[in-house]
């Protein structure tokens, strides 16, 4: 087995919330949102690795600290075997950043709309160096523009962001991730604000370049269809925890964790008979504030097997329910 | 048979923009029956929610409405007076749940003194009475009914959503529209909302126009589709025939783009290029610079739409 390109360890991102002065002054003990919670996991050279869950799961904080765009409260990252979270001097930074690049949600504010598409694709060149010449980092730019199949590229070049679509502007920023031959790339919801037809697109591009330019991505999601179509494998997360985690058929296939279960029953189909049928939800109530998390296993408030005495109680652990195939549950394989 | 509760015919709006005249509704042809779902699909642009606008009777400036009609239980409601419009149609008679109106409800006021107005202003009701019938919604939305004292702040998003359907309901309208009612929710909540939507349906025998972008969650609560491209509807019928054998391409094109989540696709299928602007949209079928199969015919006629089987119709020049 190859070593792993990006090895996650124990990490963990803690948010202080601001106390009142009332609360100050009357020796209130300052409280934390846990974003992230303690998380493991490693991918694989040329592996697709999905984080999946809703809004406020710790799904981009993970992205943002594999950036170097946060720091973590504790815990490591380590790419290609380096510990992320040593890296200190400003060249370190940089050329860690070479290698690790992002693709973010919204293609309409990811990019600076008084740049041309030039002066959006030039800027990491010239940052890093590359290309002596403007005639040299010219043809860089071309032929990141031609792999996203913005052709021809001289069209393009003069044109600002909003003389795009919303595709095109999307298809630019992966071309802007590229254009450094990164290791790593972070998608964070790269689709999730296209139409179907060009969301299509957008992963098949990400699928093809992924062998061409030999690069791993971790894809931030919370659509499990896309996940399923793109991922190797998937963790899903709940409350800054990871509470299940496999190859990504095995998890929609056979699903463990009661919350995997929840999630995966309200995917909408393209089936019509559905409509036929009001098939209730195996979750109760709502996220809690991430602020306040519930002692035990976390999902315990909402689960529909819960246990009185053990679920409420014990905080289970990640454990290897069959080869490959990890879940936090202190029911898995019973329920 | 059951009677057709909205009929529209030829109906026609467009913007008169200083760019230039954008036809965003061009010449759409349908009816609803008493407790059907149409369920109303196509890409951003397409005119989808424009269409929406329309049928409330309130085009967004400098949107007009051209030409066609609008037969609301027999009654025109193209031409009829603003005031009239208002009294006797918007709300009573057609009530709509907008894109991101969640997001809209007013902050210092509370859920109950939003959703009481339309009750005293276009019922006469007291108060008291308002504030009654008020919480008899939240019920059926699944809230509880001490929300009517509770701010807009103090909510989730999907409880704001239940809130926004439950004033939509509130004076018992015939046909309701509902305007991307989960995009913005997240997959769990957004299945909750799609269940209190089958219900409604089922208990209330409400007809409605469910419009998304979404062919998944389309599926879930249409029993006809219609699917919109450019300005016009190319395919329309009994949800089950246009998702089993969609008979236009660019039906067939876009569920071809949906990933499944219980089958292995190899790939997905995209379709190239982006919709035409509808300023100059291109002559013949609107499809045609981005279809497959165009041929002669399709840049050159208007396809109109033909009956491929019993209650399935789509425009397209190869059938």
């Amino acid at each position: 087995m190859s070593e792993p390109v990006l090895k996650v360890e124990k990490l963990k991102k803690y948010f202080p919330i601001k106390r009142g002065l009332f609360e100050a002054l009357t020796g209130h003990p300052e409280r934390v949102v846990r974003a992230v919670d303690g998380i493991n996991f490693e991918i694989r050279k040329q592996e697709v690795f999905a984080l999946v869950g809703e809004s406020g799961c710790g799904k981009s904080t993970t992205g943002k600290l594999i950036m170097k765009l946060l720091e973590p409260t504790d815990g490591s990252i380590y790419l290609e075997g380096q510990d992320v979270t040593e890296l200190k001097t400003q060249e370190e930074i940089r050329d860690y950043r070479r290698k690790v690049q992002m693709i973010f949600q919204d293609p309409f504010s990811s990019m600076n709309p008084r740049f041309r598409i030039y002066d959006v694709l030039e800027e990491p060149l010239l940052i890093h160096g590359i290309g002596e010449t403007r005639a040299e980092r010219e043809e860089i730019i071309h032929k990141a523009l031609e792999m996203v199949r913005i052709t021809p590229p001289e069209d393009y070049v003069g044109r600002f962001p909003h003389q795009l679509s919303g595709g095109q502007r999307q298809r630019v920023a992966i071309a802007r991730s590229l254009i450094l031959n990164p290791t790593f790339i972070v998608a964070d919801e790269p689709v999730s604000m296209l139409d179907v037809s060009i969301r299509a697109e957008i992963l098949e591009l990400m699928k093809e370049l992924k062998e061409k330019m030999s690069v791993t991505y971790l894809y931030i999601t919370h659509d499990m269809s896309t996940a399923r179509y793109f991922a190797d494998y998937m963790a899903i997360m709940y409350l800054g925890r990871i509470v299940e985690m496999g190859p990504a058929k095995v998890v929609i296939d056979n699903p463990i964790h009661p919350y995997t279960r929840a999630l995966l029953a309200a995917v909408p189909e393209p089936i019509p008979e559905r409509r036929e049928i009001i098939k209730e939800l195996p979750i109760k109530g709502e996220v809690p504030n991430a602020a306040n998390i519930p002692p035990g296993c976390r999902f315990h408030p909402r689960c529909i097997y819960m246990e009185k005495g053990l679920c409420d109680v014990k905080h289970p652990q990640l454990i290897e329910y069959e080869h490959g195939h990890w879940v936090e549950c202190h029911l898995a394989g019973k329920i | 048979m059951t009677k057709n509760i909205l009929e529209v015919k030829n109906l026609k709006m467009y913007y008169f923009a200083s760019r230039g005249v954008v036809k965003a509704v061009d010449d759409l042809t349908f009816n609803i029956k008493k407790g059907e779902v149409l369920g109303l699909a196509g890409e951003s642009g397409c005119g989808k929610s424009s269409l929406g606008f329309t049928l409330m009777g309130m085009p967004t400036p400098p949107g007009k409405i051209v030409g066609g009609s609008i037969k609301m239980e027999g009654r025109e409601l193209v031409g009829l007076p603003e005031d009239v419009l208002r009294k006797e149609i918007r709300w009573q008679k057609i009530a709509m749940i907008f894109q991101g109106a969640m997001n809209a409800l007013n902050p210092v006021y509370t859920v109950g003194y939003q959703m009481i107005e339309p009750l005293l202003y276009h019922m006469g009701m007291e108060r008291e009475e308002a504030l009654d019938k008020a919480q008899k919604y939240l019920e059926l939305v699944g809230l509880a009914p001490d929300i009517v004292y509770r701010y807009p702040h103090e909510l989730s998003g999907g409880m704001k959503q239940r809130v926004i359907i439950a004033m939509a309901l509130l004076l018992e309208p015939e046909l309701v529209i509902a305007d991307e009612p989960t995009t913005a929710l997240d997959v769990v909540v957004q299945a909750q909302i799609i269940n209190l939507m089958k219900k409604l349906k089922k208990e209330l025998g409400l007809s409605m126009i469910f419009i998304t972008h979404d062919l998944s969650i389309l599926a879930e609560i249409s029993d006809r589709i219609a699917i919109m491209y450019a300005g016009k509807i190319v395919e329309l019928g009994d949800s089950k025939k246009v998702y089993y054998e969609p008979a236009h391409p660019y039906t067939q094109k876009l569920l071809a783009a949906i990933p499944r989540l219980h089958e292995d696709v190899e790939r997905l299928e995209f379709i190239p290029g982006q919709p035409p602007n509808l300023i100059t949209p291109p002559t013949g079928c609107r499809f045609h610079p981005r279809c497959p199969y165009a041929m002669e015919v399709c840049r050159e006629q208007i396809p109109e739409l033909k009956e491929v089987d019993k209650d399935h119709y789509a425009a397209c020049w190869l059938l």
